[in-house]
């Protein structure tokens, strides 16, 4: 077709070698994904996925992770002896790269007390430095999250919680970011990451945004854009932190919600770690690790 | 570089930045994009696709000649839809077509699909079918329209040997997987864009499951940011000759073949 034959060529010659589009680097963030799991991933153990992850996050110049439960099939009401495997999975493979990663703890609101044991095990006497990922298990209204959010506070860590706003509708312990938000309020000290901005973030971000307490989060949804211009535009860039969802999302569809935003270069440095850095740095400095 | 997915116009549930065909043109070459595929964000939604080819083509004459190749769309459930396959073809001189099966309401086993396929397969026209445009759970509630279901095509593929067909917006996150795709990743003439192709080592997944000569860059830029395709070849394991087969040699290779 002779049409056909004209357009190509308008094609420019690309380097095999090194495209340039491909080799613009980014080196001056310090990019930490708050949102990560094994799960997802080859391997038979938290090291071996381990390293896969950490192998991907040079590609894309991923220095730290925090890492979230989930190895093996979802969980929807775990017991605490399976709260307890899926935290000992975290810190076995935060062990092997305790340069790279930093553990998160699982609780369920099922299990008030034994999550409890899990805070003083893993965060007071261990490694670990944050909450979360919070699942499905209950919805984060409720009151059960009380005793657990009390605790957070007293260690001064972080939550993440999983929040979505399904549009054909929520499964029955699927927390919306306003349930998030009346957590938040019943517990004005303490600091909240709404994990994903309910994934329909037009709506999540709306619902957060009289909410000083919680920082909208990006990981684990389409990279649609728009999605990081809307949050810091209603939030501002101090309130929205980078994370991916790894290994179920990739590396690159997340840090493209950053790096293909239209704002400033400031607002992706606090997004893509600035921000989690200042939310863990008490922590940090409790336990004597860098941030 | 050249993006086999992307739409002109608005999107009716959502401002893009790029949603101007000028604009779009203008940060798709900052990017480093050669050349770039463009359906309308017209044709899922609107019955008169003969006039939004008609502005597809125009607008890419207008704004991005030689840049930005129309992909117009065919209804095979509307009445003389034959008739918009011609006008591509041959008015609008476009290299493919475009299809929302799940938009148009018909499903891949309907027999005016097969019908297109061998009208398209005579023409030598590419054939890309979008399985998705945007998440199910975040559309909008009132017009929910669900991921094409793929598995069809797989008994189609033998009866059109000579025909090129993409399959859009195939992947999925979490490892999900719809019914076939891997039979259909398996299939000899069916070629996949990476736009929702998801995961840790996704790219270097699909190509593996495929081959590096059925896997075309695109972006579905505007509606993500296009960074993420990009990312996701950057990071992936392919050979550099891999690479620029995916990022634009197979594309190409369509091209020429049409």
């Amino acid at each position: 077709m002779g049409a056909v034959a004209g357009l190509l060529a308008f094609r420019v010659k690309v380097d095999a070698q090194e495209p340039a589009q491909l080799s613009q680097r980014y080196d001056r963030y310090r990019i930490w994904d708050a949102h990560s799991h094994l799960e997802a991933l080859p391997g038979n153990t938290p090291l071996e996925r381990m390293t896969i992850l950490v192998r991907h996050m040079d590609k894309l110049g991923v220095e730290r992770l925090l890492l979230s439960q989930g190895f093996g099939q979802y969980m929807y009401h775990p017991t605490p002896e399976q709260v307890r495997i899926e935290n000992d999975r975290v810190m076995e493979a935060v062990r092997h790269f305790p340069d790279r990663a930093y553990g998160s703890l699982y609780i369920s609101p099922d299990h008030v007390e034994s999550c409890l044991q899990e805070f003083d095990r893993c965060i007071r006497d261990g490694p670990m430095v944050m909450i979360g990922e919070v699942e499905t298990d209950v919805r984060c209204n409720s009151p059960a999250l009380d005793p657990l959010v009390e605790r957070a506070i007293s260690l001064n860590v972080p939550i993440l919680q999983h929040t979505w706003t399904v549009s054909s509708g929520n499964g029955p312990g699927d927390s919306t970011p306003s349930d998030l938000v009346e957590l938040a309020k019943r517990h004005p000290k303490g600091q909240f990451i709404c994990g994903h901005t309910g994934g329909n973030w037009e709506l999540g971000i709306r619902a957060i945004r009289g909410t000083q307490n919680i920082c909208a989060e990006i990981a684990g949804s389409d990279p649609t854009s728009g999605f990081t211009e809307m949050a810091v535009r209603e939030l501002g860039a101090e309130r929205v932190v980078y994370g991916s969802d790894v290994g179920g999302r990739s590396f690159a569809s997340q840090i493209a919600k950053v790096l293909g935003a239209e704002i400033p270069d400031s607002a992706k440095e606090l997004i893509l770690g600035g921000n989690m850095r200042r939310l863990l740095q008490p922590i940090l400095k409790a336990k004597g690790l860098p941030t | 570089m050249i993006d086999a997915n992307v739409h002109l116009f608005r999107y009716p549930f959502r401002r893009l930045i790029g949603d101007d065909p000028a604009e779009l043109v203008a940060r798709l070459q900052k990017k480093g994009v050669t050349q770039a595929w463009a359906g309308s964000f017209e044709a899922p939604f609107c019955r008169d696709v003969s006039a939004v080819n008609a502005r597809l083509a125009d607008a890419c004459r207008e704004h991005g000649a030689g840049f930005l190749i129309p992909f117009g769309c065919v209804n095979p459930v509307s009445p003389d839809w034959e008739e918009d396959l011609r006008r591509c073809h041959e008015v609008h001189r476009m290299p493919g077509i475009r299809l929302y099966p799940n938009y148009h309401g018909y499903s891949m086993e309907d027999p005016a699909f097969a019908k297109l396929l061998s009208l398209a397969s005579a023409r030598s026209m590419i054939v890309q079918i979008a399985r998705s445009i945007e998440d199910i759970r975040t559309q909008f509630p009132f017009m929910l329209v669900q991921p094409v279901n793929p598995g069809p095509l797989f008994k189609l593929l033998p009866q059109f040997p000579n025909l090129k067909i993409v399959l859009l917006n195939g992947g999925g996150w979490a490892g999900e997987d719809a019914p076939g795709m891997k039979e259909l990743r398996g299939a000899g003439n069916l070629y996949f864009d990476i736009a929702m192709n998801e995961g840790v080592g996704g790219l270097d997944r699909l190509v593996a499951a495929t081959s590096p000569q059925r896997v075309l860059f695109g972006s579905h830029y505007p509606f993500f940011y296009f960074e993420s395709a990009l990312f996701k070849v950057r990071s992936s394991d392919l050979t550099p000759d891999q690479v620029q087969a995916v990022l634009e040699g197979n594309a190409m290779h369509l091209l020429r073949n049409s």
